[in-house]
């Protein structure tokens, strides 16, 4: 690979505008509600009003008989055509030894529903509104059953979400070295302890998820279009663990998808349903969800319950970190439910600091509400709230300064192997707290905070100095960890005869620029235009594997193995240029889009090795086969690390309870970047997500009835233009030290960072330990009157 | 029981027989395959269906298409001369005021309307106005940088 910290000129590194725009923004996207096929029907998913109930019948007879009906389909006709539950992808086995409870995760309901929203049969009609229609007249018999919602109670109640885990628990876990950490604690001068609720978010892409799924009888294949984030996770997923399909014989096609932020990784039971109904129907059926849909049934995010104490000695260097966090399920274990409290979560709990010894315990529960996934994020947002939040409470009980108290234990030897199981690479996290900083004008604090106390607001001020684990690797480790499938990444690099090239990633963008990115990379290593490389993606089709995008890992993963792919390119047009050139291949170097013999002015242009490699007139043939498309398959030998500091400074007037976001400042080490114009975009709006947990963002189920209070946009608050504050952006660079590109990852940084960052400002304003997120000015207003925030 | 109705849609005559439950975001993309209005909500909330309907942004999910009977739309397709950008489109990529693209045509028409209404706007008046388009994407710096960037009447740099 050479110098792998070698950034390439030419278009690397320049804010690019997106090529995909132009079809966004003149309405030319094509999303999967978008797509019509011939003849297709229109799927309506009846759901259950209830949380938890036992379905004693369902009766059909006057659905099936309203106008426009094709079929309806209810659990017993999947049971009895042996359609599997959906499977999950990560087994944890419990401090004990033992395997995770994996319950039955139905296509549609087998006889009991377990959470509002739970799909208990597919009615498929000529139009969404017969469809409809239909649903309504479907007659279900429910014997309502004792709902469990509390997650801190779940362990203990007497009702059992499923009949086969009595005490609600998925599995109890344990990481990290729990002798040496009660050693630690035992000699430490000052423990800081925090209890912190990690709330519950629902994602909440402006694109609903949808599906569109047809069998065409010619050659016994399946087509389905769906809102998805790794159709190729998808299709095996579904293929080999739920309908015993071969992939041979199932397409899946994720055109342009309107966000995903986690919440389209999953293989959903809707997707699965409509492949197996399209074949019954012997017609085309599209399933588009309501947003009422999607709030009930897209895997929701976070929900953790913790404490933590953290251990000191009398100079506030850490000592050592005790978590005990319990984590919601929902009732389901989604795709990747149970990696994220603890694979993703405990391992990250070292953060910035040196803390040598750590132990983590998180118990995962069943409740009657949707299943909890991966969302922005997806467990290292949890680890830093908890870090960052006790780190700075650590620094108001010793006394000391909350920047000072990082600094100090701060690693600064790289490579750093955790006490949680993860090998830091590099990075220099003096570098970015140093600008934050300075751009926030940390010298300036103490008169504006008069200022604001000579008008009787109060101020405050927050670091949130985060660490994030991007592309999970290597596979062989994430195997023995427990992950069911491979975390590489693919890619296909087709040189046309004319030099211009098409590539295949079998990464996904929903938002994240990809087209633009990953052709200013190939473009800028082959030395020709950025118009002349063309990014394909979304297709099993037409994309050899992929993993898909999730764990800001696109670029790090798959933009290597596009980078893997262009040096076999690189390698075989030496060969080619050779040839012509009348050279040995050592000696032809490639630069700037021309294959030069070394030390002379002989060359031919890329374009001229392209059209000979398929015209193979003047060509190698005995030694070389003609064309010129190489395939890539690229496993990481780790993790990528970014890292981060974030200050923000609030002002609260105490008397409605309202915050004023000051200032909020971000400093990101990504190594390279590629397209800075994205990067910053990618930080602006997961720092808007952050920042919407913190302050207003909360799902609420109620407690007794298990009913989604929070179920619509009028009930959930997602941030707007006017709740979310420009923020001050800025990176540092330590490049990767394992990937040729030297970059990491940025796509979830934001949504890392931002919470503790508020909250931590908000309550030094307060002069309080807590305000539970969300921070909703009537918490706020509580805080700064001495009541229970 | 399908009525007739007829409207103008960017510029053409259209006439059709409809279900009078249709809504008019429903005529738009599934009778005239304008698939550039989305649909992102159920509440009115979103604003993702926003388009013009005799010069007025308005939510094409909460209107009966009945409702336009004889009316000038205008879709994000038709706000621009064919194969070009509206300034406003072009501020927006200029400004990376789009990621998913999802909500995109609904807030650009929104911020046609804006402007069109207070040219002058400043940014808290801006962000007041866009209350009701929801974006998840962006965290909207770059959607109030590019409305002032269209506002600006500045040429776009690159591209």
């Amino acid at each position: 690979m050479g110098n792998m910290n070698e950034v390439p000129s030419g278009p690397i590194g320049k804010s690019l505008r997106r090529r995909e725009d132009q079809r966004f923004l003149t309405g030319a996207g094509t999303y999967t509600d978008d797509v019509t096929l011939h003849g297709q029907t229109y799927a309506v998913f009846l759901r259950s009003p209830h949380a938890h109930a036992r379905i004693r019948s369902i009766n059909l007879d006057a659905a099936k008989k309203s106008p426009g009906v094709v079929r309806i389909f209810i659990g017993s006709e999947l049971a009895e055509a042996k359609v599997g539950g959906l499977p999950c992808g990560w087994l944890i086995h419990s401090k004990d030894g033992t395997p995770m409870k994996e319950p039955a995760h139905p296509v549609l309901a087998q006889g009991k529903v377990r959470h509002v929203g739970d799909q208990v049969a597919l009615v498929v009609a000529e139009s969404i509104l017969q469809a409809k229609d239909a649903a309504e007249l479907i007659e279900v018999d429910y014997e309502e059953l004792p709902a469990v919602i509390d997650i801190v109670a779940a362990a203990g109640m007497a009702s059992s979400v499923h009949d086969d885990v009595a005490d609600n628990v998925c599995y109890d876990w344990g990481h990290g070295d729990k002798a040496a950490v009660d050693a630690a604690f035992a000699k430490a001068a000052h423990v800081t302890t925090l209890d912190i609720v990690n709330n519950r978010l629902i994602p909440n892409a402006i694109e609903p998820r949808a599906a569109n799924a047809s069998y065409n009888k010619s050659d016994e294949s399946y087509t389905l279009y769906v809102a998805n984030q790794n159709p190729h996770v998808e299709r095996l997923l579904m293929c080999a663990f739920v309908l015993g399909l071969p992939e041979s014989k199932v397409r899946v096609i994720a055109p342009d998808v309107g966000g995903g932020f986690g919440s389209k990784i999953f293989l959903y039971a809707e997707d699965v349903a409509l492949v197996w109904a399209s074949k019954r129907v012997g017609r085309p059926i599209k399933w588009t969800a309501e947003r009422s849909e999607s709030f009930l049934t897209d895997a929701h995010g976070r929900d953790h319950v913790t404490k933590a104490e953290l251990a000191m000695d009398a100079q506030g260097n850490f000592l050592a970190l005790r978590v005990k966090t319990i984590a919601n399920m929902g009732a389901y274990l989604s795709t990747f439910a149970s990696a994220v409290p603890t694979i993703l979560y405990a391992t990250l709990l070292a953060g910035q600091y040196k803390t040598p010894a750590i132990y983590a315990e998180v118990k995962a529960v069943f409740t009657n509400t949707a299943p909890v996934d991966a969302y922005r994020g997806a467990g290292r947002p949890e680890a830093t709230y908890v870090v960052e939040r006790i780190v700075e409470q650590a620094a108001r009980d010793m006394k000391m300064d909350p920047a000072a108290i990082r600094r100090q234990n701060f690693i600064t030897t790289f490579p750093y192997a955790t006490p949680v199981g993860l090998t830091y690479d590099v990075g220099n996290y003096a570098a970015h707290l140093d600008k934050a900083i300075a751009m926030a004008d940390i010298p300036g604090y103490k008169a504006r905070k008069a200022a604001s106390e000579a008008k009787g607001k109060k101020r405050g001020l927050g670091y949130s100095c985060y660490i994030e684990a991007c592309g999970i690797a290597p596979s062989n480790v994430a195997g023995a960890l427990g992950a069911r499938a491979g975390l590489f990444e693919a890619g296909e690099v087709r040189v046309h005869p004319t030099g211009t090239v098409t590539v295949f990633t079998g990464s996904h963008s929903h938002g994240q620029g990809h087209e633009t990115t990953f052709a200013q990379v190939v473009a800028g290593k082959l030395g020709i235009p950025v118009e002349n490389v063309e990014i394909v993606h979304g297709d099993t089709g037409r994309v050899p594997f992929g993993m898909g995008t999730y764990g800001s890992r696109s670029l790090a993963v798959g933009g290597t193995a596009i980078v893997k792919a262009v040096d076999k390119i690189i390698a075989k047009g030496k060969k080619i240029a050779a040839h012509l050139l009348e050279a040995a291949d050592t000696d032809i170097e490639f630069e700037n889009g021309e294959f030069k013999v070394t030390g002379t002015d002989k060359k031919v242009p890329w374009g001229s090795v392209t059209l000979t490699a398929y015209v193979p007139h003047n060509f190698p043939l005995d030694k070389l086969e003609p064309g010129l498309n190489e395939n890539a398959f690229y496993d990481p030998t780790n993790f990528t690390y970014p890292s981060g500091s974030y200050v923000c400074e609030v002002e609260v007037d105490p008397e409605t309870g309202k915050v004023k976001i000051e200032s909020f400042v971000a400093v990101d080490d990504f190594g390279n970047v590629v397209n800075p114009m994205i990067v910053e975009g990618q930080v602006q709006g997961g720092i808007a997500q952050g920042l919407g947990q913190a302050m207003m963002e909360g799902c609420t189920y109620d407690k007794a009835s298990g009913q989604l209070l929070t179920g619509s946009y009028m009930d959930y608050a997602m941030p707007r233009a006017m709740d979310v504050p420009n923020v001050k952006i800025a990176t540092t660079n330590t490049p990767c030290s394992h990937n040729p590109l030297g970059v990491k990852g940025c796509g979830e940084a934001g949504a890392i960072g931002s919470p503790a960052a508020y909250i931590n400002a908000l309550t030094d304003a307060l002069g309080v330990v807590d305000v539970a997120m969300p921070a909703t000015v009537e918490r706020v207003w509580r805080a700064a009157h001495g009541m229970t925030a | 029981m399908d009525v007739p109705i007829s409207l103008t849609v960017n510029g053409k005559a259209v006439t059709a027989n409809i279900d009078p439950r249709t809504l008019l975001v429903q005529l738009l993309r599934e009778r005239l395959q304008l698939t550039g209005t989305h649909i992102g909500c159920d509440t009115a909330q979103c604003g993702a269906c926003t388009v013009h309907v005799n010069g007025r942004a308005v939510k094409s999910c909460s209107m009966l298409a009945l409702q336009v009977q004889g009316s000038e739309i205008t879709t994000i397709e038709g706000l621009a001369p064919e194969a070009g950008l509206h300034p406003m489109q072009a501020a927006f990529r200029e400004c990376h005021g789009l990621q998913c693209g999802y909500c995109t045509p609904g807030m650009v028409m929104s911020a046609v309307q804006l402007l069109a209404d207070n040219p002058k706007a400043n940014e808290e008046q801006i962000r007041e106005a866009l209350d009701g388009n929801i974006c998840r994407c962006t965290g909207y710096q770059n959607i109030v940088k590019s409305i002032q960037f269209c506002q600006s009447g500045a040429t776009p740099a690159s591209a």
